[in-house]
């Protein structure tokens, strides 16, 4: 489980994150979404540590992130840009990232590696591979380690259609066997198939967290698209 | 293994593969043995080569150490995402541009004076240790900029910058300042002014394993006059580890509290 309290970031002068308060289950596929510059990938890149707060609490598992990286174990992170070493292969990367974790050996990773058809690219350097391959590696490690978390930035963009809706498959599989799943993501197809819980951010603020059915019944809509422009029509009002 | 051994190898191994370091280790070798075939000596070997230094060694750890950060700015978020301390990352990073800038540069020259034989050994590590000292400066000061810049173009324009005015406009200001204030003694001024430029330093440290006063230059000369050789070998080397340490402790610093 994933606890935020009273989360302030700026940069410069521009607030980024305005008093963010969210609860992440266990078991739940939650989707944040927002438009542009909403703040959404500011908010899990400070889950992450990635982002240093300014203000305000996070839990990972009753772990406060300000205290230490150990809790990185327990998360699997994709993110929205697969970017690695030029000179290296797909083979290098996945070594180098269980030699820093202290594992030799999981079983997971050939299956990942077979299920996003990677095995022929395995040996070949990052640099002649496609934007959507890239994509997959990192899917490959956000998932090899079978963490108890999984935080995904925008998971099936620049993926092909197959392997889009492997990973969703995938994604599926993992919170049903417990996990908790955190996707950023504008395809509203995709929140309505996976969502549990939709948080939406606009202007570094949350405007509205709830369930999707529930979002569904109190705008009296039947797509979600519609339903989130009700709310934030109404939010403005 | 420690973490950072391991990103440090990783990097090592990286940063080996690139074709810039093999072209960089080469370009040495070739200039070199040119320089040899050309009919320099030991000594006036030497001096070219010092001088090529001063150039090569500050323009290519710049420009391609602030490359490399940029490149390699989503992997590192990725390492920062790993149960891995900030620290552990940079240092990986740092050693990992200049072990291989500097193995490149030792052994381009290296080769060419094992084979002609080395008549200067003290000169010949002076120098070397001299380009080794400029390689961590620039490549520490190439990091500080990539990770104080995050828009790329700012970060390659402020590193030319930076190389630009320590090879060219610092030695013009310098100038001025002689032009001007010729009639005043100058002594203190002049050796502070070169205290304060990696590259003077670095010629400084050369310089005055040679008993040529008047191939070291302006600033040179009164740095042996006011120090003599021993101490002012030991001032430059001194100064030239403050000016290593510097900018590592303070990329360090932006590192640790850097938002990627």
């Amino acid at each position: 489980m994933i606890e935020v309290k009273n989360l302030f970031k700026s940069f410069g002068k521009n607030l980024v994150l305005n008093n963010i308060n969210i609860k992440i289950d266990q078991s739940k596929i939650t989707i944040i979404a927002g438009p542009n510059s909403s703040g959404k990938t500011t908010l899990i890149k400070s889950i992450l540590g990635l982002v240093n707060i300014d203000k305000g609490d996070i839990f990972v598992n009753e772990e406060n992130n300000r205290n230490s990286t150990i809790y990185r174990e327990k998360i699997g992170y994709m993110p929205q840009i697969g970017r690695y070493p030029d000179n290296q292969s797909i083979r290098d990367v996945l070594d180098m990232i269980k030699d820093l974790r202290g594992i030799k050996q999981i079983d997971k990773e050939d299956e990942l590696i077979s299920i996003f058809g990677l095995e022929e690219h395995i040996t070949k350097k990052m640099s002649t591979l496609s934007g959507g391959t890239r994509q997959k590696v990192s899917a490959v490690l956000a998932l090899m380690f079978e963490p108890d978390i999984l935080i995904l930035d925008e998971p099936t963009t620049g993926l092909d259609p197959v392997s889009a809706s492997k990973i969703k498959e995938i994604i599926i599989e993992e919170k049903n066997k417990g996990k908790t799943v955190i996707i950023i993501s504008h395809i509203m197809s995709e929140v309505e198939e996976l969502a549990d819980k939709l948080i939406f951010l606009l202007d570094g603020e949350i405007k509205f967290q709830n369930t999707v059915i529930k979002i569904l019944e109190q705008t009296n809509e039947k797509s979600l698209e519609k339903a989130i422009a009700k709310l934030i029509s109404l939010n403005k009002l | 293994m420690n973490n950072f051994l391991k990103i440090l190898h990783f990097e090592l191994i990286n940063v080996l593969k690139s074709k810039w370091i093999i072209f960089y280790g080469l370009s040495f070798f070739f200039i070199t043995e040119a320089i040899f075939r050309l009919g320099g000596s030991g000594s006036k070997a030497i001096v070219s080569l010092l001088n090529l230094s001063l150039i090569l060694i500050p323009i290519i750890s710049i420009i391609f150490g602030t490359i490399y950060v940029y490149n390699s700015r989503e992997f590192i978020e990725l390492l920062l995402t790993q149960p891995i301390k900030r620290s552990q990352v940079y240092f990986g990073l740092y050693l990992g541009l200049t072990f291989p800038l500097s193995i490149s540069y030792l052994i381009g020259i290296m080769i060419p004076f094992l084979i002609h034989g080395i008549a200067e050994p003290i000169v010949l590590t002076s120098l070397l240790l001299s380009g080794i000292f400029n390689t961590f400066i620039f490549t520490g000061i190439a990091i500080v900029i990539a990770l104080k810049f995050d828009d790329k173009s700012i970060g390659i324009g402020v590193a030319l910058l930076f190389w630009f005015f320590f090879s060219i406009i610092y030695d013009g200001l310098v100038m001025m300042l002689i032009w001007q204030f010729g009639d005043y003694p100058l002594e203190i001024p002049l050796i502070l002014s070169s205290i304060l430029n990696p590259l003077d330093l670095g010629r400084v440290m050369v310089m005055l394993k040679f008993d040529l006063a008047a191939l070291m230059g302006y600033t040179g000369a009164i740095f042996e006059k006011f120090f003599g050789e021993t101490i002012g070998i030991v001032i430059s080397l001194i100064m030239m580890s403050i000016w290593v340490i510097f900018p590592f402790f303070y990329g360090l610093k932006i590192f640790k509290t850097k938002n990627f």
